[in-house]
């Protein structure tokens, strides 16, 4: 379970985060959806660390993330994130992006770390591409390997900030196909995302942010349908 | 001018000369990995944002850059001397070369890792890589292939830097042995002539391999 407990953050002067409330079950899928600057990636970042937070508390199956004797490496391995562009390295291939953290971080040999390369590089379809560099890749191409890396550290949550945004509009089908098919095999998934048929269709629960706090929260059904504040129906209508 | 031009000394001692150009290799090439080690960590230091780190750094990369190379060489051989330090010339050479190669690629490093975008290292460090690991098998090679160009250049310029073993009495190298051959037979434009042609022979080989390596090496 994650748990956030009414997190602050803080860049400087500029409060971006204003207490988060938030818990999820093992097994959710959540949707954040919110206006640009409303702090949602900031919010991904403090999950696995990346970012500090000044005030409040997030644990991750009861380790508490921002806490000085945390391992946040070791935290990571369980904690998959995929941003919304960059993630592939360019000087590697394919396999080797993949193989790098399996190898490197949980001391797996080669030939381990390959075989598992291989089966998450098949299940986001990519299994002819092993020995491409990344700029051979389409961004929807690159987007299904980043997440094929993710996977290959064998994570129990997965992360995905507006992976599609970045990308041609037909390419956007494939990825959110492979994040549907992860939603399906049970994966633990906070998704931020402006895809919003996409978030109706996988989610459990969705999550309106603004203004560095959840404004909402609630089913699919009651968010998109009917929305019990103001600003969720005028943030919906917007787009 | 009635100075005849006279090839046969020269010639004869051709096998010398290049024995001292092999060496001049030795100390160019070790010259340059070092100074790429060391640069790396300048580079690093002055990108911590760390007073302690940066300071030294900074007072490093400013004094390589901007005191005669000469001058350099001339510090580590009297300087670590006067410290009680005796260090020979072959040594005092080679660190002074070293020192400024440091010096200026720092500084090319310090460019070349700005050119790696944050996200790389924001993707890496998700994954559960650790700082060093990220900068060892991230960061340092797409740096490196930024910077490759600009190196290439420092490794010329090191094999011509070389040359000034001879001011703290290096015999050794080209510019050693031609000068000893040169004070014995006094055939000071031949000798030198066909130093000059060896030293523009090793800089191409520098060149022409560097591009060799980046071919193999930047396949993306
Ligand atoms: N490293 C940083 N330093 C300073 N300010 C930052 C930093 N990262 C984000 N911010 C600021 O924090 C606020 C929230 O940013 P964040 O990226 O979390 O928003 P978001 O909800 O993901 O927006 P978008 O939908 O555009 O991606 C923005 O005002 C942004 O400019
Ligand atoms: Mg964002």
């Amino acid at each position: 379970m994650i748990a956030i407990e009414n997190v602050h953050k803080q860049f400087g002067t500029l409060h971006v985060l204003k207490g988060v409330d938030l818990s999820v079950q093992k097994g959710e899928v959540l949707s954040m959806i919110g206006g640009s600057g409303s702090g949602k990636s900031t919010m991904l970042m403090c999950i696995n660390g990346l970012e500090g937070i000044q005030q409040g508390r997030i644990t991750v199956d009861g380790v508490e993330v921002h806490a000085k004797a945390t391992d946040l490496n070791k935290l990571r391995r369980r904690i998959g994130i995929v941003f919304q562009q960059w993630n592939a390295f360019p000087h590697l291939t394919v396999l080797e992006n993949v193989t790098l953290a399996p190898r490197k971080v949980l001391g797996k040999s080669r030939e381990e770390a390959e075989a598992i390369a291989i089966e998450q590089l098949s299940h986001v379809g990519l299994k002819e591409k092993l020995a491409v560099f990344p700029s051979r890749l389409s961004g929807g191409q690159q987007q299904r390997m980043a997440i094929a890396r993710a996977l290959a550290m064998s994570p129990d949550y997965m992360l995905f900030d507006e992976v599609t945004s970045a990308l041609d509009p037909q390419l956007v089908g494939e990825v959110l196909d492979t994040m549907r098919m992860l939603s399906k095999e049970g994966m633990t998934m906070i998704v931020v995302t402006h895809e919003m048929r996409f978030a109706r269709e996988v989610s459990d629960r969705v999550a309106f942010f603004r203004e560095g706090r959840i404004h909402e929260i609630g089913s699919p059904e009651q968010i998109f349908e009917n929305p019990q504040k103001p600003e969720t129906a005028a943030f919906l209508k917007s787009i | 001018m009635d100075y005849e031009f006279q090839w046969r000394p020269v010639l004869r001692s051709l096998p010398e000369m290049l024995w001292g150009a092999l060496q001049t290799i030795e100390i160019a090439g070790l010259a340059m990995m070092l100074g790429t080690v060391l640069a790396i960590f300048l580079a690093l230091a002055k990108r911590s944002g760390k007073k302690y780190l940066s300071l030294p750094a900074d007072m490093w990369i400013e004094t390589a850059r901007n005191t005669p190379a000469l001058f350099q060489i001339y510090m580590l051989y009297f300087g670590l001397g006067s410290l009680g330090l005796q260090v020979g010339s072959y040594t005092a050479l080679l660190l002074g070369i070293t020192f400024n190669n440091a010096g200026y690629l720092a500084e090319t490093f310090r460019g070349g890792f700005a050119a790696v975008p944050e996200t790389q290292t924001r993707a890496a460090r998700s994954l559960g890589l650790g700082a060093v690991q990220t900068q060892w098998h991230i960061v340092i090679p797409q740096m490196l292939r930024a910077v490759f160009h600009a190196m290439t250049n420092q490794m010329v310029w090191s094999v011509l830097m070389s040359s000034l073993g001879v001011i703290v009495g290096l015999t050794t190298d080209l510019t050693g042995v031609t000068q000893e051959l040169n004070v014995v037979t006094y055939r000071t434009f031949e000798y030198f002539f066909v130093a000059a042609c060896l030293y523009y022979l090793i800089s191409k080989a520098f060149t022409l391999s560097a591009r060799v390596v980046a071919w193999r090496l930047f396949r993306y």
